[in-house]
């Protein structure tokens, strides 16, 4: 029987592994990014591919090592890199001696035979059209659970009493939902995990400051690419709202275009109005949505050499002077490490910090004058 | 005086300049370029673009600063598909706002977009849309643009004749029939023959490719390049054996090279220039060496160009690839 592996991205791997362990496959379950997954990529891929690409090669070859023998994946159109992934993936690991099945998903609104061919391709154990679906619906919900817990953490992060206590609460809580199986138990779980997050002791009075994250899509969900940036922050004592998650992102790009996908088109249309591929044009819409609702800064993170990252870098600037709102951008690759980025996002804390405070006291000066 | 336009010489200027020229003079618009590559431009380049960004799209900046002050409209079409299947690297989908947005003081900037997979005749309007900038009435714009399709099927023709650009373009302005044309074809007498692949704005601008096209001349080795190979061969190569066509129309056409050049084996060897940071060039290469692998019998090198590239070693890395390949050719004749 051949067993299936997937990209790993972030906690997500527990919708994929239960939806394919339904629909009758041996799944080996990808390991989390570790330097030795970085060694075998960075080894085995061309040197200027970004860093996502690095990432999967390792991962593949050692979940070969591990047993697969299929890669499900997704596909794209273009203009960005990523498209091109499942093709080049393919033939490094058949150059390495290893013939690997591709089951690459394109986007079904387009190649919608592309679509009904592969789910009954992983269909093994020949499940009926209405249990599919069903299925996926389940996995869905699954999804969403993950995402609203992730969602919660990092609001509850930056006012926890007890460091720490956020993430390991995080931790456990992802086990109930990886262990829930039918719909209500799903629900069930999220429930609980929501609420046990809630009962972190927290300080409500502290000064919280609001970040929002951008950038390629890739490094923004899996954590061992981006060095847990955003729990770094969290103990910052930054509220970080990431742009982009996955379920959002495949609502997105599955049927049709969320009214949130048009809000963001249309606040980047004066500065690009072109699809630029990846995620260039949501960095940009992104960040001047953010601004508008009152953040005190943005980070931007992207894979070296990413291309439509360093479109959008380049009119970032502009951007940040025209809402006067403060940008760090990170281009993140195997070289990057955990201090020099710890210290970048402190020395930018306390920037917007003071910014802040500089602010209030200007607007309570004002006031005096006034009611002087 | 005449409205003057600029077009930077860089990127598509290798490609569509004659197009652009004859349009231009046909609606009474004077052109600019920033003529050739210097050291100062790219240094100007370097200083305004961002580092991350990769060497000719520096270059672009370079001759955009170059340029800006001496014209009254700057031309950087946002040129996303031409032949309706394969589309450009995002760079060049974003070129007209990184200008916009990134140097101070720009003139206005025409970034008529061209995109052929959506409505009827697009090309035609996008170069209509061109014209009312200048004022130029619908039906003028279309006589100026079919007279400049007419330059740039000749200009087309020269390449795959075997011209590189900058001969090409000073033939279609001087078409002085008199003077016998030198037969680029006939003139390669060497016994070498070597295959350059990359982007034109690379392997033609002789400064950022540190005259590479040259040195091999010096060396005694003829050299082909994907625009001398006509495309219908190209054509017919497909997808490569690839269950997808690349999206990016340079890389195709120079995956497609690739693989014609291995398969028919009419080069000595392939060398694959390709700049520092380049997004697409980073699979394409991988794809390249994966085939040449296949094809032993013709050597393979890529060839890395960034801002800092030096003469010296360029020149060393070729003139060794060079005997060692004209080595290996000898031995193989004598163990005939």
């Amino acid at each position: 029987m051949s067993k299936v592996t997937f990209p790993r991205m972030g906690e997500s791997w527990r919708t994929f592994k239960m939806l394919l362990e339904d629909l009758g496959n041996e799944v080996v379950v990808p390991p989390r990014p570790s330097k030795k997954t970085l060694d075998l990529g960075v080894r085995h891929s061309p040197e200027f591919a970004c860093f996502p690409l690095k990432i999967l090669t390792g991962t593949y070859l050692e979940t070969i090592e591990m047993g697969a023998d299929t890669i499900v994946t997704s596909g794209g159109m273009g203009p960005c890199r990523a498209g091109e992934y499942a093709m080049l993936h393919h033939k490094i690991l058949k150059d390495l001696g290893h013939d690997m099945k591709m089951i690459v998903f394109e986007l079904p609104r387009y190649y919608p035979f592309n679509f009904i061919k592969n789910v009954w391709t992983l269909n093994k154990s020949r499940v009926c059209i209405r249990g599919i679906i069903s299925r996926i619906k389940r996995a869905w919900r699954k999804l969403q659970a993950l995402d609203n817990a992730e969602k919660l953490s990092h609001v509850v992060r930056p006012r926890e009493i007890n460091r720490g206590a956020t993430t390991r609460v995080y931790h456990k809580i992802l086990d109930w939902i990886d262990q829930a199986y039918t719909t209500e138990q799903i629900i069930e779980a999220e429930a609980a995990a929501l609420e046990a997050m809630r009962n972190i002791p927290q300080d409500h009075t502290r000064e919280v400051l609001k970040v929002g994250i951008i950038g390629e899509i890739y490094v923004l969900l899996e954590p061992a690419s981006n060095l847990e940036m955003e729990e770094t922050l969290g103990n910052l004592g930054v509220e970080v709202e990431r742009s982009m998650f996955l379920t959002g992102w495949t609502r997105d790009n599955t049927w049709t275009e969320t009214t949130q996908g048009m809000t963001v088109k249309e606040a980047a249309a004066p500065y690009l109005p072109e699809l630029i591929g990846g995620h260039g044009r949501d960095s940009i819409g992104n960040t001047i949505l953010f601004a508008k609702r009152g953040f005190d800064g943005m980070v931007q993170l992207a894979p070296f050499t990413c291309i439509p990252e360093i479109v959008a870098r380049t009119i970032l600037p502009r951007v940040s002077r025209d809402y006067d709102i403060p940008i760090l951008t990170f281009f993140l690759d195997e070289q990057t490490g955990k201090a020099g980025m710890s210290t970048r996002l402190e020395a930018f804390t306390e920037l917007m910090r003071r910014k802040k405070l500089l602010l209030k006291k200007k607007n309570v000066a004002q006031k005096n004058i006034y009611i002087a | 005086m005449a409205v003057k336009v600029g077009i930077p010489s860089s990127l598509l200027f290798y490609v569509f300049f004659p197009f652009w020229q004859s349009f231009f003079k046909e609606i009474g618009v004077q052109v600019v370029t920033s003529g050739k590559t210097t050291k100062s431009i790219l240094d100007k380049g370097v200083r305004e673009a961002l580092a991350d960004a990769c060497v000719p799209v520096k270059l672009f900046f370079g001759h955009v600063i170059d340029i800006k002050d001496n014209v009254d409209y700057l031309f950087i079409p946002r040129v996303v598909c031409l032949n309706q299947k394969t589309i450009f690297c995002p760079k060049f989908l974003g070129l007209p706002d990184m200008i916009r947005f990134s140097v101070d003081n720009v003139p206005p900037v025409i970034d008529v977009r061209m995109d052929t997979r959506v409505g009827r005749f697009p090309l035609v309007k996008a170069y209509q849309e061109v014209g009312a900038y200048f004022g130029a009435s619908k039906i003028s714009a279309l006589r100026a643009y079919l007279k400049a399709r007419q330059v740039l099927n000749h200009y087309r023709a020269l390449l795959i004749k075997g011209f590189t650009p900058a001969e090409a373009m000073a033939r279609l302005n001087n078409p002085d029939e008199s003077k016998p044309a030198p037969r680029p074809r006939e003139n390669l007498k060497s016994n070498l023959k070597f295959a350059v692949l990359g982007y034109p704005y690379n392997i033609y601008d002789s400064f950022i490719s540190v005259n590479i096209l040259e040195k091999l001349k010096k060396l005694g080795v003829g050299v082909l390049t994907a625009e001398n190979i006509h495309p219908f061969l190209l054509a017919l190569q497909k997808n490569c054996g690839l269950p997808k066509r690349l999206f990016w129309t340079f890389s195709d056409i120079a995956l497609k090279a690739a693989h014609f050049l291995f398969k028919h084996g009419r080069v000595d060897g392939v060398l694959h220039l390709t700049a520092f940071g380049c997004g697409p060039d980073s699979l394409l290469n991988k794809f390249i060496e994966l085939e040449a692998k296949k094809h032993r019998n013709i050597p393979f090198m890529t060839l890395m160009i960034d801002e800092h590239t030096g003469e010296a070693g360029m020149a060393t890395r070729l003139e060794a690839f060079v005997d060692m390949v004209r080595r290996r050719k000898e031995m193989i004749a004598c163990q005939r």
